[in-house]
């Protein structure tokens, strides 16, 4: 098969996976030798018209596959044409888009051939050449395969950036209807692995220095979560949330809204991908992880175990905790003004340490380009304070609530869907 | 205007000579409203040039950090007006308003802000939307790019394509200069056309071919993407033609997926070249799981599988990762039971190997016990804890939950069949005794439960983390390995 058609095919196989991060790895470049660098942020090359970020070439290697999950375009019982990238194609492809600019690195990922183990070994065989034949530098995500030998984990770690397994369902049980190859438990006891590995990692090289330290995966794990493929609420996608980023350090969890793919199973027809809903689950894991919310503090803002799909999760909790505010700019502490709707963190802590030199006035949150017609019904600034009776208004929603921006946005792509 | 002052900058970015003029400035006392900035090659400006008074020598004022981390970033914007804004900033600042750089409502300082912020964004826009594209030399492939940034950024901005493509040959050219490195140094030259860079590239196609296959039409969220690409770019992003295209056909494609509904499955399905191992076939429950005792291994591993696969489990165990059963050597002549696994227990599926099993493991080799040739485990065999952000809080496990566990703990027991069972910490002396006492009032005294187990009562290691003060720390770990010590002679 010519080249250009098996990217094609592997591409397209790979493009349901959310992440494409290729930030928070050690900083290295190639000033001694080698090709390319990392330096902390990283870089979206570009930008596809599902808005999603283009910064590593993200393919699979093969997308031949012997499992048969519902959700995936790449199931044993899917008629989707098949190929597969020799070692040295992959290598070659990486360093050619490296080197005119278009990527930072590689995310590679594949079906199960033959055997987990195999198919490890095929995937940090790549990664290997890349490192130790070609000196690069640039960024590297491998997805594991859970049951795959302790000593093939290791060595992936010792390549990549970034590790990742995909827990896939925010439910065990979903997991066993839509994919009954995987085993959840399995993959929650790989995460544990790479979490005792990478915090070892971290505690070697910060007692014993760089050299001695055994390089695993600096750039942590993370996972991706299908939404909208099984019948879990949000309250139960963001418990999964909460106990995972508590238990294996995650650096991200990844929420995919179920997208239709071009050879659905009977299992799953096609739909809409439920776009605002996953936007509302990311809002609310900010919140969970920057913010000081409680995920029953969250949820309360919802109806019915799931978010509010209309507003963004901080407005809907504040608007069913009305007698929380208004809250002073210029006397609340920090967690407070966490808490104020259109506030975000960065602006609370340059209104923390404004504050301390003169006393904040509306027109300076103007000029700071807050949106003031949410902001200021929950807001007492020195020269504001909400008129009487406006939180107690039944139609306060309506006043604060953005007519324009991501809700209104998402909506007609679809309707045109259904 | 006589007594105003005309500054001359050699370039557009050039901090050192900004920094350098702005002392003397100072020095002099010239207030800002007095002074004229021109960089080299502007028309002549209203003071035409009014040297500097005589007497200004550079003075060293104090300024924050963060301000001339600013001013070294803002200075590169391309508007004019930002030199004179960074010297009232300065002239503020060193009369009085030290503190200017943290308010963040003052409306220089908002300015400043801006100016520094768009300048890292085209910086950030130039790494993010570079493309190169490689032609053939004599010395080998070289590889040329043309760029068109807002703002004055290419030479500061030239140190992150040495670093990254330190070992090829390039060009950037942009209208207003040209960065140029042969793998060794860096030289800046002057500003080039388009028409001087390959109009081309081989890989360009499998470039756009990736770009388009890696796009979800079920996903258009168009405005985000021009939010982050602004379309000012595209007319040099070789995979920006397809956008069009793609947005074009992405409703004619979801809507034929959603037609199309499902579909068979396929005949041939994809199938394993070496069979797999059949995903772990759960045991079917063993009729003398609880009574076979020929070969105490085999009984304790399958009183581990049965565990494993109960679906009658306290609901909370969902979130844990796995069981943790205990560990040691059927036989052994002193059994230790803990609480229950811990953070560390929870991700490697091992007993006693958290901070509490590390300082029981000392403790008892302190107290001479042959830690291997011992067997640990504890009453309650999945991680309860509470997540809290990055930790896990843990969670005292409740009389239904050491209930539940306690047929198996009294089966793991039997199968050991230790002289002694020594009880760390109170759930597990309630576990083994089925009453709640006070470890303080039995600590030490040896216990005969009614099915004839000799227990002996002592404290849990984590109780010793617990302590706040390292006196009442030593002092209790004294006790604890005396009580060790004491459970071993108990066996010897």
């Amino acid at each position: 098969m010519e080249l250009r058609r098996k990217l094609e095919i592997l591409a397209d196989a790979a493009k349901y996976d959310a992440s494409c991060a290729s930030s928070g790895t050690d900083k290295r470049d190639s000033r001694k030798g080698g090709l390319g660098s990392t330096e902390g942020m990283g870089i979206c090359h570009a930008y596809t018209p599902d808005g999603r970020c283009v910064s590593l070439l993200k393919v699979l290697l093969t997308n031949a596959c012997v499992f048969d999950c519902a959700y995936c375009i790449n199931r044993a019982g899917s008629n989707v044409q098949r190929a597969r990238f020799t070692v040295r194609e992959l290598v070659d492809l990486t360093l050619h888009f490296y080197r005119r600019n278009y990527i930072e690195g590689l995310f590679l990922s594949s079906g199960i051939i033959r055997s987990p183990d195999y198919t490890m070994e095929q995937i940090t065989e790549v990664a290997r050449q890349l490192r130790e034949v070609h000196g690069f530098r640039g960024y590297i995500h491998l997805k594991t395969i859970p049951d795959a030998a302790p000593d093939l984990l290791a060595k992936a770690g010792l390549y990549a950036d970034r590790l990742s397994i995909n827990i896939e369902l925010p439910m065990a049980e979903s997991l066993r209807a839509l994919a009954p190859e995987k085993d959840a438990p399995g993959i929650r006891r790989a995460m544990g692995r790479m979490r005792l590995r990478i915090d070892e990692a971290k505690e070697a090289k910060r007692t014993e220095g760089r050299a001695a330290a055994p390089r695993f995966a600096p750039a942590g794990q993370s996972t991706q979560m299908i939404v909208g493929a099984d019948a879990a609420d949000d309250r139960t996608v963001l418990g999964t949330t909460a106990n995972l980023y508590a238990s294996y350090g995650l650096r991200r969890v990844y929420y995919s809204a179920y997208s239709p793919i071009p050879d659905a199973s009977a299992l799953l027809p096609p739909a809409a991908p439920p776009l605002v809903r996953e936007h509302r689950l990311y809002q609310a894991d900010w919140l969970l992880r920057f913010y000081g919310f409680e995920l029953d503090e969250i949820m309360a803002g919802g109806e019915g175990g799931h978010l509010d799909l209309g507003i963004d999760p901080k407005l809907a909790w504040a608007l069913k905790h009305r007698e929380r505010f208004p809250v002073d700019v210029n006397r609340a502490p920090r967690e407070m003004l966490l808490r104020v709707p259109g506030l975000g963190a960065k602006t609370v802590d340059r209104l923390l340490s404004a504050r301390r030199h003169r006393s904040i006035r509306s027109d300076d949150l103007g000029r700071l380009r807050l949106p003031l017609a949410k902001l200021l019904p929950f807001l007492v600034t020195a020269d504001h304070r909400p008129r009487g009776g406006l939180l107690d208004r039944a139609d306060l929603r309506r006043i604060v609530a953005p007519r324009t921006g991501f809700a209104a946005q998402a909506r007609p792509v679809q309707l045109a869907l259904l | 205007m006589s007594d105003g002052v005309g500054i001359l900058l050699p370039g557009q970015a050039d901090f050192a000579a900004w920094r350098q003029q702005a002392r003397r400035l100072l020095a002099a006392g010239v207030p800002p409203e007095r002074v004229e900035w021109r960089v080299l090659g502007d028309p002549p400006g209203l003071f035409g040039g009014a040297p500097m008074p005589a007497e200004a020598a550079p003075v060293t004022a104090s300024v924050p950090r963060a301000f001339l981390e600013q001013v070294e970033v803002a200075i590169r914007h391309r508007d004019p007006e930002r030199f004179a804004l960074l010297y009232r900033i300065l002239w503020r600042i060193v009369r009085g308003e030290h503190g200017l750089m943290q308010v963040a409502t003052d409306a220089d300082f908002i300015r400043v802000q801006a100016m520094a912020k768009a300048v890292r964004r085209d910086a950030h826009k130039l790494h993010a939307f570079l493309r190169f594209r490689g032609i053939e030399t004599e010395q080998g492939e070289r590889y040329v790019a043309w760029f068109e940034p807002d703002h004055h950024i290419l030479e500061a901005e030239a140190g992150f394509f040495v670093r990254r493509f330190a070992a090829l040959r390039w060009s950037i050219l942009t209208p207003e200069a040209s960065a140029h490195w042969d793998g060794e140094t860096l030289r800046m030259g002057a500003g080039g056309t388009r028409a001087e860079a390959p109009p081309e590239d081989a890989h360009e196609e499998l470039w756009r071919a990736y770009y388009r296959s890696i796009f979800n039409p079920a996903r258009m969220k168009p405005d985000a993407m021009r939010a982050e690409m602004p379309v000012k770019y595209w007319k040099n992003l070789p995979e920006a033609r397809d956008i069009r295209g793609l947005m074009a056909e992405a409703p004619q494609r979801v809507a034929e997926m959603v037609a199309r509904g499902a579909t068979p499955a396929a005949s041939r399905r994809q199938r394993s070249l070496q069979p797999q191992a059949a995903p772990e076939v759960a045991l079917p429950m063993p009729a003398d799981l609880f009574s076979r005792t020929e070969d105490p291994a085999a009984a304790l591993a399958a009183l581990r599988a049965e565990l494993e696969r109960r679906n009658d489990l306290p609901p909370w165990t969902a979130a844990a990762t796995q069981l943790v059963f205990g560990e040691g050597p059927p036989g052994a002549p002193l059994l230790f039971v803990g609480e229950q696994p811990g953070d560390e227990e929870d991700l490697a599926g091992r007993p006693f190997v958290g901070p509490a099993g590390r300082l029981f493991n000392r403790a008892a080799e302190e107290a001479g016990i042959d830690r291997p040739a011992a067997y640990v485990t504890n009453a309650v065999k999945h991680f309860k804890f509470k997540p809290t952000g990055r930790r896990r809080l843990h969670q005292s496990p409740d009389a239904g939950d050491i209930t539940y566990y306690r047929p198996f703990l009294k089966r793991e027991i039997e199968l050991v069949g230790p002289q002694l069972v020594v009880s760390l910490g109170a759930t597990a002396l309630r576990a083994l005794t089925g009453k709640p006492l006070a470890i303080t009032k039995v600590r030490g005294e040896l216990i005969e439960t009614p099915d004839g187990l000799r227990v002996f009562p002592t404290v849990h290691p984590s109780y010793l983390l617990r302590l706040p003060d390292p006196e009442s720390k030593a002092r209790e770990y004294e006790r604890f390995v005396t009580d060790l010590r004491a459970a071993k002679r108990e066996v010897a």
